[in-house]
């Protein structure tokens, strides 16, 4: 049995039949080819596969494509539009914020959320506004540099 | 662009493709009419397979293979073991694919499933039968090589995988009866799960037509992987291809060739289809390799002013269920031959006994062997310091090598290149504020405070290392790395690199040797690596070696070119060779460096090659095959304050100083950042993390809701420092970075947590030291009294 559901992802709309238990993740991944989400666990830790689902941060492994049917989606591909890069991904670069990159594109997702909610956050309310996303290879502190920068940056800025 | 270009923080190259989701990791390719491979894992750690009934799976929705070890017989050779340690009594125990009558971990694979989907491949897992009949497990080491422990492997008494000894120097009983100060301790070295954040994954695609097939894989080795993966799967080293495309972190467990990825080559030659094998998480924590789990009986003989006379020391080494790829060559030649670290000790000696256990197979992981010796060293040194009433940081002082800066022999039979290490300390104390922070810790102590400072001393041996080294410590296979550097009609360069960073930025790195030997700009160069079609071959990228050997490689193939480029110039400047100088991309008559030749230009009349000199040959190209003379020896001081609150054990890292000395740094940014993540890794093992197997053999820490990574929220900023010493037989002097901040952490954390629980009378505490083992050992201590 499959389903149809229509999900409008960086802008585009797709409408698909998919099986109830796909994963988002894997809606994302494997069926759009948008690969830029990653997999990096499976209980819903590591948080590399962190979107926006209608404006707020998700962990799309542990969502139903079917449970998004009708939302607007942005992914990593879809953060900066086409004018080159979102502050948050110049800023991940401007201060060494990622060494292998895997978990980055759910770390900026995860940043986008944070200064949303909190635009002038202190290097405490970044650490434990990214508890939820595990990086092996930075030790955060470059990751807390970069959305501090960005914080900056994006001062008065639209977000 | 110049040669300033070299030790400069510039940005990565690598960093746009990866912050827009546009990179390609193994797992993001998708070849048209691609088949997914499922694995069919062991639930027990030890059993017979009475039978397996895979009828049912292979009728299910979308499944087209399911295979045991019966379908790969004469096709797929057990997954070898490529360190043949000498002098150790080895026993490699066969590590099949898949399981053949026995399975000895949980994880060992029993069968495969390949479907239309990864979703099919899965659903079919559980409809195979495998009649399982279980027997008696061995988790830990010691136990394990007990005489009445479940053996493993038919015909390999008491578990026993090698036997090991490093003895260097005087008498080591001697050093021990006539030793005025004897310090002792049992250190349990727990296991540790890597925890790269990309799980492993395989694509492989051969082309029935050809015999060609193409793996990729997420490796830190692409040519190992190539080598191994022809002799297990009989495709010919030249038909095959092994790719690393983008690959997210390893930490050594992506060193090893597994079971997995042969298995799934071999599900591509017998289906003829592309096959794609992705690890969950829970797989990863099963059955992709872990590190340390060393059980270490550690003693120190001194005189009664704490010089140290001796150290002598006992390990067990849990090696896992079967010896992964390098696995023997870790807690013996990285480990044992490190037991002098920093310090002058006129005897050393270690047996170190290798033991099959029924769990994951150990490798590298980050430090391999080296944060394991530095423990040991930095715990008997505060142990020592307690004992006599000293300073740990004076005892370290009375202990240390004087500088050196071309050469210092250690008993253990290695030549440290330089060092200053009481320059690294002192470095480190003042940057610290040390005299202040023993006077707070008093004070805060009259408080009722518990603060305690930690320090760790430590040097690594990296750039593995001299080949014919390598060969006689039975390592199979070189360990020197190439690289080709050519130029373009246009003046832009293609570096094509054997080595394969996995996240370090070497890529950027790399364009920066070649801006500061060539004086062009990084930007006009391109690195090229981890496809073993397209890259000379290289050895991989583990021990901090990437740039100490690859990047030596090619500064010399940069310094191949400026002497060609040397000859051209001066060809078509009218000028003698020997008249010729060398400036920041440009050839000039000595002392007309007006009228000059810039690397460009030369480039250009090196590929159309309309006006050479005689007899030399069209293009401007070079090869270099490096093999270093000896290992490069970085170092450095660490300190950790803590503070415990002695109702809940909870201890808090309030700072943590490092000062490191990898030599020159090419890039200081990158450099600072692998300090950083080294530095966290190391404080997870002290606090946080163990991979802890039940008594079946069952991994209780599972999953990442079971083992606990470091979280962002869970540490303070690091304060990073350096000195400079440069290694002075490397090429441009660098030592390597990765490691270093993982070896020194753990023991800085863990001294600082004893120094703080010293009011309290505790002595030791089991790590990861988490709340529930330091308040356990505050109450133990308090009962006793």
């Amino acid at each position: 049995m499959k389903i149809p559901i229509s999900v409008q992802i960086n802008g585009r709309q797709y409408d698909r039949e998919v099986e109830p238990r796909l994963l988002l993740v894997h809606f994302i991944r494997d069926t759009l080819r948008l690969t830029g989400t990653k997999v990096g666990c499976d209980t819903s830790q590591c948080g590399s596969c962190t979107v926006l689902l209608d404006g707020v941060s998700a962990k799309s492994c542990t969502c139903l494509a079917v449970q998004a049917d009708g939302a607007s989606i942005t992914t990593i591909e879809g953060l900066a539009g086409t004018d080159g890069l979102h502050q948050i991904q110049e800023s991940f670069w401007n201060k060494h914020g990622l060494q292998c990159g895997f978990c980055t594109p759910g770390m900026i997702m995860a940043s986008q959320e944070l200064l949303r909610c909190n635009s002038d956050p202190s290097d405490e309310e970044i650490r434990h506004g990214l508890e939820g996303n595990l990086c092996r290879c930075t030790g955060y502190q470059n990751i807390v540099r970069a959305v501090r920068d960005a914080a900056g940056s994006m001062e008065g800025g639209s977000q | 662009m110049s040669a300033s270009t070299f030790g400069s923080g510039i940005r990565r190259r690598e960093d746009p493709r990866l912050i827009t989701g546009s990179a390609t990791y193994t797992d993001d390719i998708n070849l048209h009419g691609t088949l997914h491979a499922a694995m069919l894992r062991s639930p027990y750690a030890h059993a017979r397979i009475a039978g397996i009934d895979t009828s049912q799976a292979s009728q299910a929705p979308g499944v087209v293979a399911v295979y045991t070890a019966a379908d790969t017989e004469g096709e797929l050779a057990p997954a070898p073991c490529a360190w043949l340690l000498p002098n150790s009594e080895l026993k490699i125990a066969d590590f099949h694919c898949l399981a053949k009558e026995t399975v000895r971990y949980v994880g060992d694979i029993v069968a495969v499933v390949v479907a239309e989907s990864q979703y099919q491949a899965c659903d079919a897992l559980d409809l195979i039968e495998v009649d399982y009949e279980p027997l008696d497990t061995v988790v830990e080491p010691k136990q394990a090589a007990a005489t009445n422990a479940p053996q493993l492997h038919a015909g390999i008494e008491g578990n026993q995988a090698f036997h090991w000894t490093v003895t260097g120097g005087g008498d080591i009983g001697e050093a021990f009866e006539k030793a005025d100060v004897v310090v002792s301790e049992t250190i349990v070295q727990q296991r540790l799960i890597p925890n790269a954040m990309e799980p492993r994954a395989a694509l492989a695609s051969y082309k029935p037509a050809t015999g060609e097939l193409t793996l990729w894989s997420t490796t830190q080795n692409p040519h190992i992987v190539r080598f191994l993966c022809s002799l297990v799967t009989n495709v010919p080293e030249d038909r095959l291809r092994v790719i690393a495309p983008e690959v997210g972190g390893g930490f050594g467990s992506k060193i090893a060739v597994y079971p997995a990825d042969f298995i799934t080559v071999f599900c591509s030659k017998r289906l003829g289809v592309p096959v794609k094998w992705v690890e969950s998480r829970t797989e990863n924590y099963q059955a992709t390799t872990h590190g340390r789990d060393h059980i270490q009986e550690i003693e120190l003989a001194a005189t009664a002013d704490g010089k140290i006379t001796g150290i002598r020391a006992t390990v067990w080494a849990g090696m896992g269920a079967y010896l992964s790829t390098a696995a023997p060559g870790i807690p013996t030649i990285l480990h044992g031959l490190m037991l002098s670290g920093v310090y002058d000790i006129p005897a050393i000696h270690e047996d170190v006994y290798g033991i099959y256990t029924n769990t994951t197979p150990v490798e590298a992981y980050r430090g391999a062997g080296r944060p394991e010796a530095t423990f040991m060293l930095e715990r008997l040194v505060d142990l020592l310091a307690a004992k006599i009433g000293a300073d740990p940081a004076e005892i370290r002082r009375r202990n240390f090598i004087p500088k050196f800066d071309d050469g210092h022999d250690v008993v253990t039979g290695l030549t440290y290149d330089s060092g200053d290490y009481a320059g690294a300390l002192g470095k480190l104390l003042d940057e610290a504020g040390y005299a202040q922070l023993r006077a707070d810790q008093a004070a805060a102590r009259e408080n009722g405070r518990y603060i305690g400072l930690g320090l760790s001393t430590y040097v690594e041996i990296c750039g593995l290392g001299p080949s014919q080294v390598a060969g006689a410590i039975g390592f199979q296979g070189g360990l020197w790395e190439s690289a080709i550097l050519r130029f373009h009609p246009s003046g832009k360069v293609h570096v094509m690199i054997g080595a394969s960073p996995h996240g370090q930025g070497e890529e950027t790195t790399f364009a920066q040797i070649v801006a500061g030997e060539l004086g062009v700009s990084p930007d006009d160069v391109k690195v090229i690596h981890g496809d073993t079609d397209n890259t000379p071959m290289g050895w991989g990228t583990y021990g901090s070696r990437t740039t100490a050997v690859g990047g030596a490689a090619l500064a010399l193939a940069a310094r191949k070119i400026r002497e060609k480029a040397k000859i051209i110039a001066a060809h078509l400047l009218e000028a003698a060779v020997e008249d010729m100088d060398y400036e920041d991309g440009k050839f000039f008559v000595k002392g007309s460096p007006d009228s000059s030749k810039t690397i460009q230009d030369i480039a250009l009349m090196a590929n159309v090659a309309w006006n050479m000199p005689e007899g030399v040959e069209a293009g401007l190209e070079a090869t270099s095959f490096y093999d270093p003379p000896n290992f490069v020896f970085p170092y450095g001081a660490h300190l950790a304050v803590v503070e415990i609150d002695p109702e809940t054990g909870h201890v808090e890292l309030k700072r943590y100083v490092a000062v490191d000395d990898c030599g020159p740094q090419i890039n200081p940014v990158i450099v600072e950042g692998q300090v950083h993540g080294g530095i966290v890794q190391g404080i997870g093992q002290a606090l946080w993390e163990e991979a802890v197997y039940d008594e079946g053999g069952q991994l209780l820490t599972g999953s990442m809701l079971d083992y606990a990574i470091p979280r962002a929220d869970r540490l303070p900023d690091i304060e990073v420092h350096s000195t400079v010493t440069p290694s002075p037989h490397h090429p441009l002097g660098v030592k390597g970075i990765g490691e270093a901040g993982t070896i020194a952490s753990t023991a800085a954390v863990y001294n600082a947590v004893i120094d703080a629980l010293q009011p309290l009378g505790v002595e030791g505490v089991r790590m990861p030291l988490t709340p529930e083992r330091v308040w356990r050992s505050i109450q133990d201590v308090q009962e006793r009294n």
